[in-house]
């Protein structure tokens, strides 16, 4: 009989610690089969955050080194340097990567280097608990925002997909969403070919997600899909943000 | 080998290279700006070199962790408030484990201070300078050939105990030129193998490294191992130099710079007849304690000179365990004393002791 449905070779045999409805375990399986095709096992390096995914080297098989948190641009810089023919990619939540890691990853893109980035998008910080991140909107309740976030107190939610597009030296920046299986294979697209621009040594390359985080959006996983479409869509519009590339073939 | 004048900086930077140093990440401060600026030059001509100025202190030493992952040789260099930003990747290397060396070309503090030569981030380099319990391999050259020599035997260091190495100079040491034999080019390819760089899961098993050990008796386990090494460390790595120590009746000590000052003091009071000598701890971490406490054979006068309020003047008291007499003076802010001045108060200490 023909097997048509298993576990990713990347992905280790451990189950996922996160919480029911959680975007991670989704990802982590869209990466992991991107890099079983893309034939990229032995010769990938992943960088984990500090977040909700830093126990991602648990899940996959493949070499990670674990960043300090918002440094997983400038820590996959030193491995790309030193190892152009291998892919190199970081794993970053919204926290890690448009607050405290914001300059690492502007001058990761403003240099052009050649690594992959993805960019969870949950408006949140998870693994802390649910306070403000970045990427909540405006009126977004979280646990330092309890009212509410509010711009005159607590400024606006960066963009920071749209800032990288700015940047020379990126190449392909795409924005997603894993709320519906339509979604979810168009994530599935974005990544592969943001490791294929990677591969293809033709600059940075990012794909953000907009991923459901129904225990500190305080939802059940149904009102979480639709909360990306109806409330988080409208700040972070899903679609290709820049693309250099010149390549057709994954327009969608 | 002929000798050649060289400045501080270019020294390190030289011989990092001649070590095997093929990766530099680092940021502009003064007065260690020749690193970065030789470093360019020398990597970009040389095959697998990569320099890269980088957008802050704090992205410099991630870049050198990724760079070390690779099981590249490392180094970045800056001054006091740079190595403060510095602090979290090196908290970061020793948890890892990784092999890197840092360059302090300290200067005047705390805050901005100013850009002269100060010993004052000592207690900063010696106590491991950021989070979470660990110490760094802290040395202290006091000319430019000393600086070569360590730099170049750091690199071997750094990866023998798989730990970060801080090389601490200051202004003065980074800014003057001396003639120096430069170390011979080592062969890359005949460096050990390293059996836990990530390069790719080939023809292995996969490998992570992290540094995350939610489990705290796993993470105790963990910083033990940290300790276990640090003992080793603390046995096989002490170098001190004794100066007209045998037949003292009192020991000036003085790392760095301010050693080689007191140097030219110790060869004027000489002069005159007092019986004064000098110890130099040349590895600050592991300090030479039991060298130190061995010259309490000779005598119970210690006389400690640092540019700072008094740091390593505390190392010294726990050396000798209250079996000497420690009597301190120092000159912070960048300030640079004179052998003269350090001779006046040295032998005015001398006398007030009735050794002479």
């Amino acid at each position: 009989m023909k097997k048509v449905f298993s576990r990713p070779k990347s992905l280790k045999k451990t189950p996922f610690h996160y919480c029911p409805g959680c975007g991670h375990s989704i990802l982590h399986r869209l990466i992991g089969e991107v890099i079983d095709d893309l034939d990229l096992q032995e010769r990938v390096i992943g960088v984990p955050p500090a977040g909700c995914a830093v126990l991602a080297y648990n899940y996959f098989d493949i070499d990670m080194g674990e960043a300090s948190h918002g440094r997983a641009a400038a820590l996959a810089t030193g491995l790309k340097r030193a190892m152009p023919d291998r892919i190199v990619f970081t794993y970053q939540g919204d926290g890690d990567i448009a607050a405290i890691g914001t300059a690492e990853t502007i001058h990761a893109a403003a240099r052009g280097e050649n690594i992959t980035t993805i960019f969870v998008n949950n408006g949140v910080y998870g693994m802390t608990g649910g306070q403000m991140a970045p990427t909540s909107i405006p009126g977004q309740k979280t646990t330092t925002t309890p009212g509410g976030r509010k711009e005159s107190r607590d400024g606006y939610p960066i963009n920071l997909s749209e800032m990288l597009a700015v940047a020379k030296g990126s190449a392909y920046i795409e924005r997603t969403a894993v709320n519906s299986p339509a979604n979810i294979l168009k994530t599935k697209k974005a990544i592969a070919k943001a490791f294929r621009v990677q591969m293809e040594g033709q600059g940075f390359s990012l794909v953000e997600v907009l991923s459901p985080c129904p225990t500190n959006w305080k939802m059940n996983s149904e009102e979480s899909w639709k909360w990306i479409d109806e409330v988080m869509a409208i700040h972070f519009p899903p679609g290709v943000i820049k693309d250099i590339t010149g390549d057709k073939k994954d327009a969608h | 080998m002929a000798k050649v004048l060289m400045r501080g900086n270019h020294v390190v930077a030289e011989s990092a290279v001649r070590a095997g140093c093929r990766f530099y990440f680092g940021y502009p401060i003064t007065p260690q700006n020749e690193i970065p600026e030789y470093m360019s030059e020398r990597l970009s001509n040389l095959e697998g070199g990569t320099f890269i100025q980088a957008e802050s202190e704090v992205a410099s030493i991630h870049m050198v962790i990724g760079a070390s992952m690779a099981g590249g040789r490392v180094m970045t260099s800056s001054s006091g408030p740079g190595i403060s930003l510095k602090q979290e990747g090196i908290s970061f290397l020793s948890a890892l484990e990784l092999p890197a060396v840092i360059v302090n070309m300290t200067r005047g503090g705390p805050g901005l201070g100013n850009i002269a030569p100060a010993q004052s981030d000592y207690f900063q380099a010696t106590r491991g300078g950021g989070h979470g319990d660990y110490r760094n391999i802290v040395f202290g050259p006091n000319s430019c050939q000393e600086l070569a020599n360590l730099t170049y035997e750091a690199f071997d260091l750094a990866d023998k105990y798989r730990t970060p190495i801080i090389m601490l100079g200051d202004g003065m040491l980074g800014q003057m030129m001396e003639p120096v034999e430069l170390p011979p080019e080592i062969q890359l390819k005949k460096l050990p193998h390293k059996d836990w760089t990530l390069t790719g899961a080939k023809g292995r098993p996969s490998r992570f490294i992290r540094s995350l050990i939610l489990d705290p008796t796993e993470e105790e386990e963990h910083n033990w191992k940290l300790m276990r090494k640090y003992e080793k460390i603390t046995k096989e790595e002490v170098r001190w130099e004794t100066f007209f120590t045998d037949d003292a009746k009192m020991i000036v000590v003085a790392f760095g710079i301010a050693a080689r000052i007191a140097k030219g003091a110790i060869k004027r009071v000489r002069e005159e007849g007092l019986k004064v000598g000098l110890f130099r701890p040349i590895s600050l971490w592991p300090f030479p304690s039991k060298a130190i406490k061995d010259l309490t054979k000779r005598t119970k006068h210690f006389f400690v000179f640092e540019m700072n309020m008094g740091q390593m003047v505390e190392d010294v008291k726990l050396a000798l365990e209250g079996s000497g007499e420690v009597h301190f003076y120092g000159r912070p802010g960048g300030v640079i004393l004179t052998p003269l001045e350090i001779s006046r108060v040295v032998s005015s200490y001398y006398y007030q002791k009735r050794l002479g």
